[in-house]
C-alpha cells in the first residue's frame, strides 16, 4: 500500500509513520504548512517541521512540506474569527480536519497516486454490521479523538488509516523510544495551533475584529452586575473570568448577545437544557434518527439522546437536526460540535453537527 | 562540481593545511594558494587582486554589500523587487526602497531614476541575472541611470546566477560591488566572493575580529573551498562559450517541445527577453506545482518552484508577483534548470515525463470537480 502520512512533528504521527514503515508499506511523510503567523504549538513552527523531517530521515522515508496556508486561512482561520465575532464558540481543529487533513490533503494524496492517508489520531476505523466504515474511539480513552473526526464520511474513511488508534499514549511513547525517534518524549500540543501562549485568544482576535466590552446582566432581575472586556470571548457556561467569584451561589454566562453587548448570567440550573439544534450535519453513512449517544465536547461524557431531523428551520436550505437529551444537561454553546455515537456500538461515530 | 574542482579541493585540504593568516612557511603556503585564487577571481570579475573579498557564499556577499554600505553613511538602501532574498531581506528590514520591475523581470529604469533622485541611496542593488526566471539586466544602462541621478550612490550587483553563463567582467564593469557563489559554476557550496572596488572601498565589515580580507571579512578563510572555487571559475571561463551553445540548444528544445505538448502552457518571460541559457520557466495553468514536483521526482526529474521558506514549504514567488503574475498562476509555475552536464538524453527523459505528469494532475482535478 502507498501511504501518505501527515506528520505534525509530534510523537503520535511519528509513530504512525514508523508503524507503517515496519509493516512494509511504501510510506511518504508530509508536514502541512498551514499557518504563516506566530505560533508556538501545533505543527507549523520551523522546529516542528524539523522534528517531522528528522523522524522521516530516521525512518528512511521521503518527506515533503505542503503549503496549504491559503486554504487554512479560508477554511479555518477566517471562519474562526467570524464565529467569535458573532459570539459563538468555534472549534477550529474540527474545521481543520474537515477541510484540510481529510479534504485538501486527502485529495492531494489521491492526485499523487497514494492509496491511503494516515494521521496520528487516537481513533480507529471500524466496520459496522452494515458493512460501512465508521470512526471508532481510540484505545486510550483519555486520548480518544473520535469526536474531532466525527465529520468523516465513507468517502474519506475508505482512504484513511489511524495507525496508533489501537495503542495507548504510553504505548505510543514506548514505541517511539524503541524506534529511537527524537519525538518520543516531546510534550503533546495543547491548544489551537495559531494562537500563541503569549498573546492568547484575545491577542489573536483583537488584531482581526473589534473586541467590545459587554455588560454582565442578571438573567432574572435584569440588573447590571459587572462588565467584561470583550463580549466576543465569553462562552455560554463560562464562570471564570466574569468577576463574579465572590457570589454565594455560582453564576454562569447563560446567554451572549454580541450586537447589544450583553452577557446574561444566572445560576447553574439556567444552563440546563433538554435539546440543542444543529447544522453542518455530517453522516458517516447516511442520516440517522432516533436513539443515539452524544458527546458535546472533545472529552465530554457521552449521554443518551434522541436525534430528529428538523424542518422549516430558519428558511435556509441547510438541513438541521434536533438532539433531545434523555436528561437535562448543560447548554451547548453555538459553534460547538456534537458527535453522535451508535447506541448498539457506542464506540462508533455515526455523524455530527454544529450547535446553532 | 567539476571534477577538477573536487581534485583541487582535496589537494588543498590534504596538502596545504596551514592557516593563511599565520607567519610560518605552512601558513605562507596556504596564503599563496588563496592569493592565486584571488587573482583568478579578480580576473574573472574584471577587478584588481586587492578588491576581492572571500565569503561563505552568495548570501554573505550580498548581505555584506547591502549592510556594509548602509553602515558607512546610514543612508537608504534600494534594490529591485526581484532580488534574491539575500539582498531583498536586508533592504526591506532596514526600511529600504524597492524598485518595480516590468513583465520582463528586470528593473524599470524610469522608476529607478525617480527613486534614486528622490532618496539618494547609499547603495542600489540590481541583480545581473535573475535566479528564478533568468532575465538579464542591462547593468551598464541601469548604473548610468543611478550615477547620473546620484553620483555618490554605490551600485551592487548580485552576479551569483549570471557568473557561469555571462562575461561578468564586461557586463558588470559599472558596478562597484559584485557578488558570486562557487556552487553556481561547478565549485563547492559554502564559498563565494564579493568584489569591492572604487566608490565602495569604505564598506564596513559585518564580521569582525581577525582582520582577514583587509578588515572587510574577519574569519579564517576556507582555503580548500577558495582554491576549488578558483579552479572551477577558470574552467568555467574557458568552457563558457562552448557550454552555452550546447545548453541553449537543449533549453530551446526542452522549452519548445513542452510548450507544444502541454496545452495552455505559457513561457513566463515574454518572447525575445534577454535571458540566461539554462532556465526554462513555464506557467502551467490548472496544476499545483507543489504536486507536480512530487510526481516529477518519482520519475527522476528534479525541478523547482518559487522559493522555500525556513520550514521548507514553498512560498509563491515574489519574483513572479513583482512581474505582475497573479497568485494562482504563480502556484502553477515551474522552473527547469539545465547545467553544464545536461544531456540530450536527459532532455528526452524530461519530455517524456513532464507532459504526462501535467496531464495526470489536470485529469484528477477535472474528475474531482465533477
Amino acid at each position: 500500500m502507498r501511504v501518505l502520512v501527515a506528520m505534525s512533528g509530534g510523537v503520535d504521527s511519528s509513530v504512525a509513520a514508523g508503524l507503517l514503515v515496519h509493516a512494509g508499506h511504501e510510506v511518504v511523510g508530509v508536514t502541512m504548512k498551514l499557518w504563516g503567523g506566530d505560533s508556538d504549538t501545533g505543527c507549523c513552527s520551523v522546529s516542528d517541521v524539523d522534528d517531522a523531517r528528522r523522524v522521516a530521515q530516521q525512518l528512511g522515508i521521503d518527506f515533503f512540506v505542503f503549503n496549504f496556508g491559503d486554504d487554512f486561512n479560508r477554511h479555518v482561520v477566517d471562519p474562526y474569527v467570524a464565529s467569535h465575532a458573532a459570539g459563538d464558540t468555534p472549534n477550529p481543529c474540527i474545521e481543520c480536519n474537515r477541510h484540510l487533513k481529510f479534504d485538501r490533503f486527502l485529495e492531494r494524496a489521491t492526485e499523487l497516486g497514494f492509496d491511503t492517508v494516515a494521521t496520528g489520531h487516537h481513533a480507529r476505523v471500524a466496520i459496522a454490521p452494515s458493512g460501512s466504515l465508521r470512526v471508532a474511539r481510540g484505545a486510550d480513552a483519555l486520548k480518544d479523538q473520535s469526536y474531532v473526526l466525527s465529520m468523516l464520511t465513507q468517502a474519506e474513511l475508505r482512504r484513511v488509516v489511524f495507525p496508533v488508534g489501537h495503542l495507548t499514549k504510553h504505548e505510543v511513547r514506548q514505541e517511539a523510544a524503541t524506534l529511537g525517534l527524537r519525538t518520543a518524549t516531546k510534550p503533546d500540543s495543547q491548544d489551537v495551533c495559531f494562537i500563541t501562549s503569549t498573546k492568547g485568544r484575545s491577542g489573536f482576535l483583537s488584531t482581526r475584529i473589534p473586541l467590545t466590552p459587554g455588560r454582565l446582566v442578571d438573567h432574572q432581575t435584569g440588573e447590571q452586575v459587572g462588565t467584561v472586556p470583550a463580549v466576543q470571548l465569553v462562552t455560554i457556561g463560562q464562570r471564570k473570568g466574569l468577576g463574579l467569584a465572590g457570589d454565594d451561589e455560582p453564576r454562569y454566562a447563560v446567554d451572549v448577545d454580541v450586537p447589544n453587548g450583553i452577557v446574561s448570567v444566572g445560576p447553574a440550573e439556567l444552563l440546563l437544557t433538554t435539546d440543542v439544534r444543529l447544522g453542518t450535519l455530517a453522516w458517516s453513512d447516511g442520516v440517522v434518527e432516533g436513539p443515539v449517544v452524544v458527546q458535546c465536547s472533545a472529552h465530554g461524557a457521552p449521554v443518551p439522546a434522541t436525534l430528529e431531523m428538523a424542518v422549516g428551520d430558519d428558511g435556509s436550505r441547510q438541513p438541521t437536526a434536533v438532539v433531545r437529551f434523555a436528561a437535562a444537561q448543560r447548554k451547548i454553546a453555538p459553534g460547538q460540535t456534537v458527535a453522535f455515537y451508535d447506541t448498539s456500538a457506542p464506540d462508533q461515530v455515526v455523524g455530527s453537527g454544529i450547535a446553532r | 562540481m567539476f571534477p577538477l574542482a573536487i581534485e583541487a579541493m582535496v589537494a588543498a585540504a590534504s596538502q596545504h593545511f596551514g592557516n593563511p593568516s599565520g607567519a610560518h612557511r605552512l601558513a605562507r603556503d596556504a596564503r599563496r594558494l588563496i592569493d592565486d585564487a584571488r587573482q583568478t577571481v579578480a580576473d574573472a570579475l574584471g577587478v584588481d587582486l586587492g578588491e576581492v573579498v572571500f565569503t561563505s557564499g552568495g548570501t554573505e556577499a550580498d548581505n555584506l554589500a547591502v549592510l556594509g554600505m548602509a553602515a558607512v553613511s546610514g543612508g537608504v538602501t534600494m534594490c529591485s523587487a526581484v532580488e534574491h532574498h539575500a539582498v531583498l531581506d536586508p533592504v526591506v528590514r532596514g526600511g529600504g526602497v524597492l524598485v518595480s520591475v516590468g513583465a520582463t523581470g528586470v528593473v524599470d529604469r524610469s522608476a529607478l531614476a525617480a527613486l534614486v533622485k528622490e532618496h539618494q541611496p547609499a547603495v542600489v542593488s540590481l541583480m545581473l541575472a535573475n535566479n528564478e526566471v533568468g532575465a538579464i539586466t542591462d547593468l551598464e544602462a541601469a548604473s548610468n541611470v543611478v550615477h547620473s541621478r546620484s553620483p555618490a550612490t554605490v551600485v551592487h550587483t548580485d552576479a551569483v546566477q549570471a557568473m557561469p553563463w555571462l562575461p561578468v567582467h564586461e557586463l558588470a564593469s559599472t558596478a562597484d560591488l559584485i557578488s558570486i557563489s562557487a556552487h553556481k559554476f561547478g565549485g563547492p557550496k559554502g564559498v563565494g566572493a564579493l568584489a569591492v572596488r572604487r566608490g565602495a572601498v569604505s564598506l564596513r565589515a559585518r564580521s569582525i575580529g581577525g582582520g582577514q580580507e583587509r578588515e572587510r571579512r574577519g574569519g579564517t578563510q576556507n582555503v580548500a573551498g577558495i582554491v576549488s572555487m578558483a579552479a572551477a571559475l577558470a574552467h568555467n571561463g574557458a568552457e563558457r562559450e562552448h557550454t552555452n551553445d550546447r545548453v541553449i540548444r537543449l533549453r530551446d528544445r526542452l522549452e519548445g517541445e513542452l510548450l507544444d505538448q502541454i496545452p495552455d502552457a505559457l513561457a513566463t518571460l515574454p518572447p525575445k527577453t534577454l535571458r540566461l541559457p539554462n532556465i526554462v520557466h513555464l506557467c502551467l495553468p490548472g496544476i499545483e506545482v507543489e504536486a507536480l514536483l512530487v510526481l516529477l521526482e518519482q520519475d527522476d526529474v528534479y525541478a523547482s518552484a518559487g522559493s522555500s521558506c525556513s520550514s521548507g514549504a514553498m512560498e509563491p514567488s515574489h519574483v513572479l508577483a513583482a512581474m505582475g503574475i497573479d497568485r494562482d498562476l504563480a502556484f502553477a509555475a515551474v522552473r527547469l534548470s539545465l547545467g553544464w552536464c545536461s544531456t540530450e538524453a536527459e532532455v528526452d527523459h524530461a519530455l517524456r515525463v513532464i507532459p504526462n505528469a501535467v496531464a495526470r494532475l489536470r485529469n484528477h482535478r477535472a474528475k474531482a470537480a465533477v
